[in-house]
């Protein structure tokens, strides 16, 4: 079990936007990687629903899969896709509103194959708002020492934050 | 407006607010792209599920209504 979360570093997107959140040059010294995020996008890809956050390793979004449950408020359902996106809120979704979520990353040193969950949900007031819980794979054995949090469409808006903490275990 | 990043160098703790490079831009693009497919695969299935879900209850001859209440 993680005994410890130590604050590595921390974003808040200022009043210009941001397309993308990097985190480079992360150390190697913990043994799990935790990022809280909390984020809305100005854009909505997918014509009226919510925004969507892409992940990137290392700067590449290549060699990821991802298995997804998703609830939308009416139904339940689960997908297989290529890659490390998942929902958050966009310009349809109610004003102000923010998704949030955390994308747990074990033993991303180390060199085996880089398994990571997402626990996200959607904040609005509507009867359909996604949460989202995903099981992925980098399949890669580099230590991961950039992770890239990206809007898909548009840009992250003001006061989107994204936290990342080392896990220490003992 | 160029679209922007925040990276966060995490070695120094320095932050700098940069454009994207080009590479990054064509990295946003496919990004697209994988959510557009990933889309268009999450509507096939949904309409295809939709679909066996239809024929199923017209091969049984009940609606589905009837078709929850036996399995309520």
């Amino acid at each position: 079990m993680p005994t410890t979360f130590t604050k590595i570093a921390s974003v808040t997107v200022g009043s210009g936007g941001a397309s993308t959140i990097d985190f480079t040059s992360i150390p190697s010294t913990y043994t799990d990687l935790c990022v809280a995020l909390s984020l809305r996008t100005n854009n909505d890809p997918d014509g009226g629903a919510y925004g969507i956050c892409a992940i990137s390793f290392n700067g590449s979004t290549s060699n990821l899969t991802q298995k997804r449950l998703q609830g939308s408020g009416s139904a339940a359902s689960s997908f297989s896709f290529s890659n490390a996106q998942f929902p958050v809120d966009g310009s349809a979704n109610t004003a102000s509103t923010f998704a949030n979520g955390s994308v747990y990353f074990p033993n991303y040193a180390g060199s085996d194959y880089k398994s990571f969950s997402i626990d996200n949900v959607m904040e609005q007031n509507s009867t359909t708002t996604f949460m989202t819980l995903i099981a992925g794979l980098w399949s890669q054995t580099s230590a991961v020492n950039q992770l890239t949090f990206s809007a898909v469409s548009g840009s992250f808006v003001q006061y989107s934050t994204a936290t990342l903490y080392g896990i220490n275990k003992s | 407006m160029a679209d922007t990043k925040i990276e966060v160098n995490c070695a120094t703790g320095k932050v700098s607010e940069i454009e994207l490079t080009a590479e990054e831009v064509a990295q946003r693009t496919a990004d697209a792209k994988a959510y557009a497919d990933a889309k268009a695969a999450e509507d096939a299935d949904k309409a295809a599920k939709a679909a066996d879900k239809a024929a199923l209850l017209e091969r049984l001859g009940i609606t589905e209504e009837e078709a929850a209440l036996l399995l309520g």
